[in-house]
This record gives C-alpha cells, sequence and structure tokens, in this order.
C-alpha cells in the first residue's frame, strides 16, 4: 500500500507544483512508483513543469465521472520511467470533483504506487480540501514571509480537522518545507529567520530549497528541477528532502551559511 | 403573604426571579444588529435557549419598529422573553409581556449562568436552582491554536499549552492561559465578568478584550511585546503588566 503526500501552502505562488515535481523526481529516481496529481482544476500547470503538456489526453475529472480509465489518463515521465502524472482538467472548475470519486482514484492509485503526490491548489475551498483529504503525509511549503507563514498555519489547523486520518482521530504527519529561501536577504534581515518560522509553525523541517534561477529554468524547459539539473543547489536540496520524506535522518542545511552551521540545525526538533 | 391557606385545593402563586440576559439596542438598528450578528458569529449558541429580555427604554421608535425589531430577533433564534422599558403605546398583541421592576445584578452572577444551562440540558431535566453553585468549569488545548481556528468557552477559563496564531482567536467566560506566545485574539469574561484576566507567556497579540473592553495591538505599550504579561480590568480600562 503506497503512501499518499499532499503538498500544500494555502497561499498561491509558493512553489507547490514545482516541489510537487520536484519531490516526485527524486522519489522516483530511487526506483520508488511514483505518481503526481494535479488537482488544480480549471488551472492546470504540473503537466507544464514536468513536460508532458502535449501528451494529455485524458485528466483527473474524466476518471472522475467515468469517461476513461485511469490507466488511460496515466501519464509516463519520459526520463523515469517509475514517474507517473495524472493531470488535471484545464476546462472544468473544482466543483468536477466529487469527494467520492476522489477516494476511488486516490484508493486504486495507491494500490499501483508507492508515492501518491497530491498537488494541491492554493486555497482552502474545495479543491484544496479533497486533495489533502486522504494525505498520510503533508508537506507544508511555505515562503520565509509573513503571509505566507499564516496561511501555512491556517493549512495546517485544516491538516488536522478536515482530513479522513483527523476524523478517524489519527494525526497527518505533517512536515515544513521553506522554499525560495534567499540567503541575502536573510542576512539583510528582509525576510523571516528559519528560526521563526518553526517557532509560529511549530512542525518539523523537511528541507529549506534556496531561491535559485535553476527552479524556473528548469519549468521552462519543462523538467522538475531535480532532472534538469541533478547538481543545482535547490535540486540537492529537494533530494535530501526526498529521503527525509522516506525515513532517513539527515542535517539540514541552511543555503549561503558556513558547515560550522549543521550542529546548530541538525538535531533540531519542532514540538 | 405568611397567611396560611388550609384548603389544599386551592391555586398557588409563587413568586421566583430568574436571570435573563438584558440587549439594549441603539439605532439605527441595521447597525447594532450587525455587531449582534458578528457577537453571535464568533460565539456560536450564546443566545440558544437563553431567556433574553429586550431594553427598548428612551428609544424613540414605534409599534412598526419594534414588531420589525422582534422578528429580527426571532429569524436569528433569539427567544424575547420580556421587553422592558417600553410606553404601552408600542406594544402590541402577539409581544412579549412587558416588564417592570428590572435590577442589575452583578457581572458575577451573569458568568455562572452557562452553568445552569448546562445542567437543563442535561439528561434529568429539573429545574435547577439559582442558589446551585457549580464548580467553575476550564478546558485545556494540548497544541498549538492554529490560524482561523476558534476557541469559545463561554463556561469558564481556557488554558492553552502552545501558541495562539495570528488570525486565531480565544473567547472565554473565564480568564484566559496562553503558555506560549498570543499572536492572535484573546477575549477573556466573555459573557460579562469584570474579573477575568488574560496570561500569556509572550505577548504579541493582535486584539485583546477583558468583559468587553477592547483593546488593540497598537494600543498597547511596545514595551510588553515579546514578554510575558498578563492583564486585567479596572473599571473600563485594561491594565497589563509585565510577569517577572
Amino acid at each position: 500500500m503506497g503512501k499518499v503526500i499532499v503538498v500544500t501552502s494555502g497561499k498561491g505562488g509558493v512553489g507547490k507544483t514545482t516541489s510537487s515535481a520536484a519531490l516526485g523526481a527524486a522519489l522516483a529516481h530511487k526506483g520508488d512508483r511514483v505518481v503526481i496529481v494535479d488537482f488544480d482544476v480549471g488551472l492546470r500547470n504540473l503537466d507544464l513543469v514536468m513536460g508532458a503538456e502535449r501528451r494529455v489526453v485524458y485528466d483527473l475529472v474524466n476518471v472522475i465521472q467515468g469517461e476513461a480509465k485511469l490507466s488511460q489518463a496515466l501519464i509516463r515521465d519520459k526520463r523515469l520511467e517509475t514517474l507517473f502524472l495524472l493531470p488535471a482538467s484545464q476546462t472544468r472548475d473544482k466543483d468536477a470533483l466529487t469527494p467520492s470519486g476522489v477516494e476511488t482514484v486516490i484508493t486504486e492509485l495507491k494500490r499501483v504506487f508507492d508515492w501518491v503526490i497530491c498537488d494541491s491548489p492554493a486555497g482552502i475551498e474545495r479543491g484544496a480540501t479533497l486533495a489533502m483529504r486522504h494525505a498520510d503525509i503533508a508537506v507544508v511549503v511555505t515562503n520565509p514571509e509573513v503571509s505566507s507563514v499564516r496561511d501555512s498555519d491556517r493549512i495546517i489547523g485544516l491538516l488536522d480537522a478536515k482530513t479522513v486520518k483527523a476524523e478517524q482521530g489519527e494525526r497527518v504527519e505533517k512536515h515544513l518545507l521553506l522554499t525560495r529561501y534567499d540567503s541575502n536577504r536573510a542576512e539583510r534581515g528582509d525576510m523571516l529567520k528559519v528560526d521563526d518560522v518553526l517557532e509560529i509553525l511549530s512542525i518539523p523541517l523537511i528541507g529549506i530549497i534556496p531561491e535559485s534561477m535553476d527552479v524556473l529554468r528548469a519549468s521552462n524547459i519543462g523538467a522538475p528541477v531535480t532532472l534538469a539539473d541533478a547538481r543545482s543547489a535547490p535540486a540537492m536540496a529537494y533530494f535530501d528532502a526526498a529521503r527525509r520524506l522516506a525515513g532517513e535522518v539527515l542535517p539540514i542545511t541552511i543555503p549561503g551559511e558556513k558547515r560550522g552551521i549543521f550542529g546548530k540545525i541538525f538535531g533540531r526538533k519542532a514540538a | 403573604m405568611t397567611k396560611v391557606l388550609t384548603d389544599a385545593r386551592s391555586i398557588r402563586i409563587k413568586g421566583r426571579s430568574f436571570l435573563a440576559v438584558v440587549l439594549s439596542p441603539d439605532l439605527p438598528f441595521d447597525d447594532w444588529l450587525a455587531r449582534l450578528d458578528d457577537l453571535a458569529a464568533r460565539s456560536a449558541g450564546f443566545f440558544l435557549g437563553r431567556p433574553v429580555v429586550l431594553d427598548v427604554t428612551d428609544l424613540p421608535i414605534d409599534r412598526a419598529q419594534l414588531k420589525e425589531l422582534l422578528g429580527e430577533f426571532s429569524q436569528r433564534n433569539v427567544s424575547i422573553m420580556g421587553i422592558e422599558g417600553a410606553r404601552p403605546s408600542i406594544l402590541g398583541q402577539g409581544m412579549p409581556p412587558a416588564l417592570k421592576g428590572g435590577r442589575p445584578v452583578s457581572d458575577d452572577a451573569v458568568a455562572k449562568e452557562p452553568v445552569i444551562e448546562l445542567q437543563n440540558s442535561s439528561a434529568d431535566s429539573k429545574p435547577a436552582a439559582i442558589e446551585s453553585r457549580q464548580p467553575l468549569q476550564s478546558i485545556i488545548i494540548r497544541e498549538p491554536v492554529r490560524s482561523g481556528q476558534s476557541v469559545i468557552f463561554p463556561e469558564g477559563d481556557v488554558t492553552v499549552i502552545g501558541s495562539v496564531a495570528s488570525g486565531a482567536e480565544i473567547i472565554a467566560g473565564g480568564s484566559v492561559h496562553i503558555y506560549g506566545t498570543l499572536r492572535g485574539r484573546a477575549m477573556a469574561g466573555s459573557i460579562g465578568n469584570a474579573s477575568a484576566r488574560i496570561f500569556c507567556r509572550k505577548m504579541e497579540a493582535e486584539l485583546l478584550a477583558i468583559d468587553g473592553v477592547y483593546k488593540m495591538a497598537e494600543d498597547m505599550a511596545p514595551s510588553l511585546r515579546g514578554k510575558p504579561v498578563q492583564l486585567w480590568l479596572e473599571g473600563d480600562t485594561i491594565m497589563a503588566e509585565t510577569l517577572i
């Protein structure tokens, strides 16, 4: 039985889709079978970031409404044969997603794949709540600025209330992924510090992704950053985050800081 | 009064006093109702099953306006048990009876009201006597209160072991204790308890209120920011001091 990961944030533009693609590719790179499901019906982007926009025939809404079989809608990545994409529909809206339809699709995907990554739309409405509904693990993508942190806090509250796990009295495992971290701005004090974000959100940190042109470049050529340039700083941070998701314990690096800081950050545990 | 009737079949009429919440609307009603809705939205079920008396003393309204106002209340499921201070000319058929001789009670007594209400809603529906004093209740929340979440507990104290996020709120009938950072809103003594206090380990609050007296973040002394603080009410002023 595979694990369901929701990549969510509340706020838009913080890097959910980029992170979904990069984490998915990093997990698939180890040989795990991975599917990334785009829940952003009406504003799909994941197919572009994955470079599969010309190969979309059927989508999530077609499967939910019984117009296509799941196997017809899944798109296999051309670079990694264990990586799949289930695209969203661009012509429909979020109302086309039904709770029972989503449940059926997720249950079926869990049987076949090791990881089912749900790329959540922004907001806290239907699309976002359905994306998180069946999650075992949540990756909360946050930028080091106040509005993103507050929205993430709101999402964490919803993860503890509106998921199947929460309703059964269990807890969704929650991880913080800090993205678009700019070491220069952090030095100048223009951004929230890592410690401040951790103190406010009080969930464990799974990685810090530096702000980098490599991310934009990868999106533009239609490849997850972990496949476009595996040696770039953001790609390496995503690879480490993926290993932590899979249960490994690794020290966390704050981009732009010297190695001496490792000891301080390592072993940090948020309540 | 002391004359004892010997005939067992006679009708016995007794007096009994009950505690009611009094609402005193002001004009224009639309604005006042909006504020009432806001209050009701923030403390769900506040008026549910609670006896409410409408005080219209000195309000220049006529019968039609009063009728319309009563209609607005019934739409909101607020049951008006009586009207105080109304000129007889504006009272009409089908309206709640006029009440006279109401005495203000101490805020303390109103604060105990929900306890009585709780008793009423329990399995044995014996009418609860005002005199029976229940121990004050409290709830403890063992995790952070996240943005967008509200903790509403009119029955007594709220203790949070963790932080209260920006955009979260705690509304307590009694005192509020935050063992963490208070970044959101805290309202103590929400149903009229001037002796309620707010305590927090680190003060970053957006808004504070005790017994309906508000204080916004910008009105707070900058020296309190980030400090362990307690707040209490003196008259109509919220007082604050750092702890230790």
